[in-house]
């Protein structure tokens, strides 16, 4: 060990601490999921499962989910197909503007949100074409592509290309090889970027909102507006509180794909 | 490989998918083109395709009563309107600057957190301490801005933290909000790049260091900081690039505007060739980052 004791010291206390900036909302927000007040002042005056029972009698938040899931699905179904052929051709070919693509596939993602969401959202009025879960997918596909292309070129740069020329030689064709040999060792790759941008498109909201129109909700934008509504806010809290706690399922699978640390969603 | 190799293999002959896969097989230029058609035709014709209607859009007009745009009536007038705004100038100062301010406050934090995870704790500690810092980054972003709300509102847990004080509460106000829950926000996406960087640093070379006679404060400033330093400007990427775009944050938690409020807000009014010409803006300077962040060497530590 190079570092001195007290060096150990201070970094784990900062470590700490920074840990607690980290938890210290998503604990405030739990406790004031059971609050008995529908005030948000602290401390709480007592604690209720009034809001869950409230929660689900409305209507408008099954709708959102499945609307969040729906696009999500969808969204995560095209990313997957595009990255995979995208990361395919550039990982295994050599050709003019190779650059350029891997340049382009990042663009949607490395550009801010409010960019992609005004650029989708102009060309639609432009066009004249309708808003609703339909631009909400292409949105969404649209920066979701970079996390199964960039899953996928990380798992094909890493797999040996000796079994797929075996299964060549051994008389497969190139449907069979794609099928037995290849899909296999890309399996956990793509299930880890289809994770990643669910994950993604479930909780976007800043180009969601140029892309959805006024008739559709996701659960973001759900959230969104019944934040403005003092009303609705222990509600809120609870949807909240729900999506937290449902956030542990995808580091979960997450880690036991991995085994090591998962991947960075942006 | 094409498209959908295993479904069309069992349904149609076996003979003919053969044949098709022989046919293949030998023109490598033809797969290279079927692979890329699709993902190349949503990507140019769908998003390179909006961003052209949007730099379009910079230079039509807009009908004030309607609101709509009126294609290939050519004018500078949006830019003009900008230009000639003061208020457009200060809300690009302000979120410059809030950017920047957030990039280097969570280079602060993520520092001594990726380092402890990195070089002291126990491989079985540091697992647990990367679920740790995954966890908060997986939640969903509105839900930990409405959490904060909660925290920061005039009846919230720090004013009845600061009550005894005598300190009111910051309310939902504050500019300096946005400066918190922004840095709260991407802390993960600062830690997780530089725990990577600082993992990658050998042993050995803190030892030279050390039996050369540099003291802590000179490895860890001539060694590690070095060697770390484009791993810190990949995380400043995503610290900067999200701070730069993001308009639902000072909307939510302070009363300032950003640029990504005046596009939204121009947009929702109708006003396209406004906050299409504001747009070029922020795509210019994340342009600009992303290149200055290739030359430090950013993205091989991505």
């Amino acid at each position: 060990m190079v570092e001195s004791t007290w060096v150990r010291i201070g970094l784990r206390l900062a470590t700490w601490l920074i840990l607690g900036f980290l938890y210290l909302p998503l604990i405030v927000l739990g406790i004031f999921a059971f609050n008995e007040s529908r005030f948000m002042a602290w401390p709480p005056p007592g604690f209720t499962l009034h809001w869950f029972g409230e929660a689900l009698a409305n209507p408008a938040i099954p709708r959102a989910f499945l609307n969040s899931i729906l696009a999500a699905l969808a969204a995560v179904a095209i990313a997957l197909v595009l990255g995979t052929l995208a990361a395919m051709a550039v990982q295994r070919f050599a050709f003019f503007g190779r650059d350029s693509i891997n340049f382009l596939v990042v663009l949607p993602i490395a550009l801010p949100g409010v960019i992609t969401g005004i650029a989708l959202s102009t060309t639609f009025q432009t066009l004249g074409i309708r808003f609703g879960l339909m631009t909400i997918i292409i949105g969404h596909a649209t920066f979701c592509i970079v996390i199964a292309y960039n899953n996928v070129i990380a798992r094909l740069r890493r797999l040996p290309r000796s079994p797929e020329e075996a299964s060549a030689d051994l008389g497969a064709d190139t449907w069979i090889t794609f099928r037995r040999i290849t899909m296999p060792g890309m399996r956990t790759a793509l299930l880890s970027g289809a994770l990643l941008a669910f994950a993604l498109s479930f909780d976007e909201v800043i180009v969601t909102l140029f892309t959805a129109g006024a008739g559709t909700q996701t659960i973001p934008i759900w959230i969104l507006s019944a934040i403005q509504r003092p009303t609705e806010l222990p509600v809120v809290n609870v949807v909240a509180l729900v999506l937290v706690l449902l956030s542990v399922i995808p580091v979960y699978i997450a880690q036991r794909i991995s085994g090591e640390t998962a991947g960075v969603p942006r | 490989m094409t498209t959908d190799p295993p479904a069309t293999a069992s349904a149609s002959a076996p003979s003919r998918a053969r044949r098709v896969a022989r046919w293949l097989h030998a023109r490598p230029r033809t797969q290279l083109r079927l692979l890329l058609a699709l993902p190349l035709l949503w990507l140019v014709v769908v998003y390179l395709g909006s961003l052209a209607i949007l730099l379009l859009n910079a230079f039509w007009t807009s009908d004030p009563f309607t609101g709509r745009v009126n294609p290939f009536d050519w004018s500078l007038g949006a830019f003009v309107q900008i230009i000639g705004n003061d208020v457009y100038r200060t809300i690009a100062i302000r979120t410059i600057g809030m950017a920047a301010l957030v990039t280097v406050t969570d280079a602060l934090l993520a520092f001594p957190i990726a380092y402890y995870m990195a070089r002291v704790a126990s491989p079985r500690v540091r697992r647990l301490l990367v679920v740790a810092v995954l966890m908060p980054l997986w939640a969903s972003y509105l839900v930990k801005i409405f959490a904060w709300r909660t925290i920061l509102q005039g009846n919230g847990v720090l004013s009845w933290v600061l009550s005894p004080f005598g300190i009111d509460g910051p309310g939902t106000d504050e500019l300096m909000n946005s400066w918190l829950v922004f840095t709260y926000l991407w802390l993960p996406y600062m830690i997780l790049p530089i725990y990577a960087g600082l993992e990658r640093v050998p042993t050995s070379l803190l030892e030279a260091s050390a039996d050369l006679g540099g003291r802590a404060g000179t490895t860890f400033r001539r060694v590690v900081l070095p060697l770390v330093f484009p791993a810190l400007v990949a995380g400043s990427i995503f610290t900067f690039s999200l701070t730069l775009g993001d308009y639902i944050v000072p909307d939510l938690v302070s009363d300032a505007k950003f640029i990504g409020n005046v596009i939204f807000d121009n947009s929702a009014l109708g006003e396209f060739p406004v906050a299409a010409a504001y747009s070029m803006l922020p795509i210019l300077i994340v342009v600009l980052y992303l290149v200055l962040a290739r030359r430090l060497g950013a993205f091989e530590s991505l």
